[in-house]
This record gives structure tokens, C-alpha cells and sequence, in this order.
């Protein structure tokens, strides 16, 4: 999902701060390699906006580490969603399949926050109609509770419990200028609670 | 909220590009092994034809069972309208089936427009051409094309056609796709000519956003794009030029011709192409021409349509006209 930017209030307080993104990623590469034992098989796919820049960082730390080229691509889940028909109709962003192809590799899914799980059902969908991987795992940088789904994810850089009447902002260096995961209260937006799901809001950021 | 496209004149600079970069992602399923999104499923989309065509119906076709769509093709022949039911009639019917979404073709200009404002049926209404007045997906499907061609498949995202030098020759007075060219390219920044025999021309042209030439030899040189119209033998009801000869050597593009053109220039034609007549065979099957490439252009474009006015409970695209003139 994507961080509800326009929602955060002033008072947003920084949960993780630039070298922390960086440390949890290192650490989700590792774990990567761990389970994937070597990475041979591995395809990252980003989900759009803040998903792709991590799922490119998580690539290049991977190369780091294992010495090859990790194929990554973005994976937009904006056609698949199942509340399309609640809002207006939005942007397409990028959608990027690796050359080869995601038949019989490890695709892991690359998101920002982790929350209703609905992303990632609707992700899911997609890659079913793109090909058929030989597992599918999912990385974020933080779970932040709250499951509509029974979802959960393979690699998470922070846990965060957190109330729905708070926000999770996640700011990246190549889209906002800094690297941040902000904690904020919800600003009152006059969308009622039911169709202005929390993590529903940004998506039609583009790209 | 209206939810229409009946002209070109309807979008603005940004609807459009906003078009054209969803037609982009929309391209990128078609290199897929499922060529389907399940974005529009539970939609019934009526392509309700009172004209022939077979390029545009199954373009359209194509599109919306792509998107997943209930699709109900209705052809005017053979139906209740040969027995003289009304386009108010026909649409009530379809009004009464719970249609989300009428693609028209109407021989008739204007006929779309009246659909869509008479009140008599809540869907969206997509013009698919109607008389000689416009084709505006027809128009996207073309600076769709013009863009990839011209500005560059990734490097055209979120840009428009500023400062390209396209031609229009032909048939201008019968044309819909002229006329919906002519609007779209100029908001997207295009200059455009126009090359026809003055009897080809219509009334008020002058008034256009374009420029208008007599001579095509002396417009090739500066053009980035030549559009070839076709010449419309069944609107020729008068006598417009005076041999199909002297048209061909006056206003058809041959090879000599479009060696004068620039070197990136392209040959568009909205088709059928009457080859010999407007268009050589050498033109027409030369690597600078586009035909094939629009028609697969038009079913990404007409997906993108589909999806920006019906993917959401309200259409992306704003349509700046319409609601002033309803």
C-alpha cells in the first residue's frame, strides 16, 4: 500500500529515520538469501509508488551480497483492486515484468506498509494472470497491524502496532527528498470511515 | 456527473495525456500471456452500430472483453430499427437492461450527443463515430500512435505533442476523423495543416485551430507526420475533383513524394486504404507507414476509454466541454 501522505498531520512523529530504512533492508536482504538460500531463483516486484524504490534498494543490496544481478520489476495492482468501483477511477502506474519472465522463480512482493492486506490479494490476482512463480513471498518495511485478510508477510523491517485513528507515512530519498517512517494522528478528511479505508487513500498517486 | 465521449473537443490537455499514458500501461497487457484485466467485470457494454464497420466494432469489441466486460454487439440491420423503432426507443430498451455503457456509431451527426443528454439512458455514452462530425477515439488512437512514433514509447509518458508539424490530406469536408484530429492534436499542442482541393474543404474551415494548404508538395518537407484520408466514393455525391487521376497526382502520396518528407516523418491512415488512389502500394507497405500500428493502437486506446470512464464510480477524465454545453 502506499503512505497516506496528504492525511498525515504536523505533529507526525519519526518512527524510523534514514539509517534505520537502511539497516531494516540490509537485514531483509539477508533473510532473503537465507530462505531463498543463494537467491537464484529470486524476482523482486515493487509495488507502486514506494514499493518500487525499495524493491530497487533491496535489489541492490541483494547484488551486494550474493554477486548477481537480481531482476526487479513493479507491479501495479490498480486494475485488480476490490473497492474500484467505490472511487473514482484512478491513474495506472507502472507495471515492469522482468524479461525473463516470473515462471518457476521466487517473485517476492515489495511493499511500503503492510496493513488491511487487500494489496496484496488484489497483487496477487495480478500476478496470476502475468505467470506462475514457484513461490511468492512478501517484504515490507513496516507491518503495521490491522488485517482485513489472511495475509501476513515473509520479511517485515519494523513491526508497528497502531491505532486506525493513526497514520503511517512512509517517505523515501527518491520520491519525497528524505527517508522516513512517520507515526501520525488522522486528520478528520470527511470521508466516511467505511469507504475512506486507510490504506485505500494515496493509491492514485501515479507515477 | 456526466460520463461521456462524444468529441475531441470534450478533453483537455491533461485528459488526454492521461489517456494516452493509461493506453501505454494498457499496451503492456497485450505482450502478456492473459491478455485480460478483471477491471470492468459485471459491466455490460452495448456497441450499438447503425452504420457499418467492421474495424472500429471489433476494435471496441476487442477492448471491453479485454477488460472483462458483458459485451452485446447490436447492429442496426436486421434489428427493430429496419422496422422503424426510434434511437429514443432503442435506447429505453437498452436502458431497461441495465447497460452501463452504449459505444454508437450513428450515420447521423449528432446522434451520440443526443443520446447521451436527452435523458433518456443514465450509461456512459462512447462515440464511435457519427456522420461526418466525429471519431474521437479514432483521433486518440492516432496521436497514440504519433506520440510512440515520434516523442518515443517511454519517453512520451505524461507528455503531449508540442511543436509537431502534422498534415492532414484528403477528403477534410466528409472527414470525422479530420475533424476530431484536428481538435485533439491542437490541444495537445500540434500544429496542424490541412492539404485538400478547395471543394474538399468545408465551410468555416478558417475558423479552425489549423493551417490550410492547397499545395502538398510544399507541405511534406516541413511535416513530422502525413495523415492520408480515405477518398469517401460513397459521400461522393457531386462532382468534388474532376478524375480520380488528377486527384491521385495532385493529392495521393506516392514514393517520390515521401521521399521529400523528412527522415523521421510518418504516413498515417485511419484505413480502409484504397491503394493506387490516395496511397501507393509502395507507401502503404513501406516501414514509415503506421496503418497496421494504429490498429492495434486503437484497441489500448480504447481500452484506456473504457477503463478511465468506467473503471471507478466516477470518470477520471473531466470533460471540460460537455458539461458547459449540456
Amino acid at each position: 500500500m502506499d503512505a497516506e501522505v496528504a492525511e498525515v498531520s504536523d505533529a507526525a512523529r519519526p518512527v524510523l529515520e534514514g539509517p534505520d530504512i537502511a539497516r531494516v533492508l540490509t537485514r531483509i536482504a539477508h533473510e532473503i538469501v537465507e530462505r531463498a538460500k543463494g537467491a537464484d531463483d529470486v524476482v523482486l516486484l515493487g509495488i507502486p509508488t514506494r514499493g518500487v524504490f525499495l524493491a530497487g534498494r533491496l535489489a541492490a543490496k541483494l547484488a551486494g551480497i550474493t554477486g548477481r544481478t537480481i531482476p526487479v520489476g513493479s507491479l501495479d495492482i490498480t486494475m485488480y483492486r476490490d473497492d474500484l468501483r467505490l472511487r473514482p477511477a484512478r491513474a495506472l502506474a507502472r507495471t515492469d515484468i522482468p524479461p525473463d519472465g516470473i515462471d518457476g522463480r521466487l517473485v517476492v512482493l515489495v511493499d511500503d506498509v503492510l496493513f488491511s492486506g487487500r494489496t496484496i490479494r488484489a497483487a496477487l490476482d495480478a500476478l496470476n494472470d502475468i505467470g506462475r512463480p514457484r513461490a511468492v513471498q512478501l517484504a515490507v518495511l513496516v507491518d503495521r497491524g490491522h488485517r482485513e485478510l489472511p495475509i501476513r508477510a515473509d520479511y517485515v523491517g519494523k513491526n508497528l502496532p497502531t491505532s486506525l485513528r493513526e497514520t503511517v507515512s512512509v517517505q523515501l530519498d527518491e520520491e519525497d527528498g528524505r527517508d522516513a517512517v512517520l507515526l501520525g494522528e488522522r486528520r478528520e478528511t470527511g470521508v466516511p470511515a467505511a469507504e475512506g479505508r486507510p490504506d485505500e487513500t494515496a493509491r492514485s498517486g501515479g507515477r | 456527473m456526466k460520463r461521456h465521449l462524444i468529441s475531441a473537443a470534450d478533453l483537455t490537455r491533461d485528459d488526454a495525456v492521461l489517456i494516452l499514458d493509461t493506453a501505454e500501461e494498457m499496451a503492456r497487457v497485450a505482450d502478456r500471456p492473459i491478455k485480460k484485466l478483471p477491471t470492468l467485470r459485471g459491466r455490460t457494454v452495448v456497441n450499438l452500430f447503425f452504420e457499418d464497420s467492421t474495424r472500429t466494432r471489433i476494435s471496441f469489441e476487442a477492448a471491453e472483453k479485454r477488460l472483462s466486460a458483458d459485451v452485446i454487439n447490436f447492429a442496426a440491420k436486421g434489428s427493430s430499427v429496419s422496422k422503424g423503432e426510434s434511437l429514443k426507443d432503442t435506447a429505453q430498451t437498452l436502458e431497461a437492461m441495465g447497460v452501463d455503457a452504449v459505444v454508437i456509431r450513428h450515420g447521423a451527426s449528432g446522434a451520440p450527443y443526443r443520446l447521451a443528454t436527452s435523458g433518456w439512458i443514465d450509461a456512459a455514452v462512447v462515440n464511435a463515430g457519427d456522420g461526418t462530425h466525429q471519431h474521437p477515439t479514432q483521433s486518440l488512437l492516432d496521436a497514440f500512435t504519433m506520440r510512440r512514433r515520434l516523442v518515443g514509447r517511454d519517453a512520451g509518458l505524461g507528455r503531449d505533442l508540442a511543436g509537431r508539424r502534422i498534415t492532414i490530406v484528403g477528403d477534410i469536408l466528409h472527414s470525422r476523423v479530420a475533424r476530431s484530429n484536428v481538435q485533439l492534436l491542437h490541444t495537445l499542442g500540434a500544429e496542424v495543416t490541412l492539404v485538400a482541393p478547395p471543394t474538399l474543404l468545408p465551410v468555416g474551415v478558417g475558423h479552425w485551430p489549423c493551417a490550410v494548404s492547397y499545395d502538398l508538395d510544399a507541405v511534406l518537407p516541413k511535416s513530422d507526420a502525413v495523415m492520408m484520408l480515405r477518398v469517401q466514393r460513397e459521400r461522393m455525391n457531386a462532382a468534388f475533383f474532376p478524375t480520380e487521376r488528377e486527384y491521385s497526382r495532385r493529392y495521393g502520396l506516392d514514393g517520390d513524394r515521401m521521399a521529400k518528407m523528412p527522415e523521421h516523418a510518418i504516413v498515417m491512415h485511419p484505413g480502409p486504404m484504397v491503394r493506387g488512389m490516395e496511397i501507393t502500394a509502395e507507401v502503404a507497405d513501406s516501414d514509415r507507414c503506421t496503418a497496421v500500428e494504429q490498429v492495434a493502437g486503437g484497441v489500448h486506446t480504447r481500452m484506456a476509454v473504457l477503463y478511465l470512464l468506467l473503471g471507478g464510480n466516477e470518470p477520471a477524465v473531466t470533460h471540460a466541454r460537455t458539461e458547459e454545453t449540456k
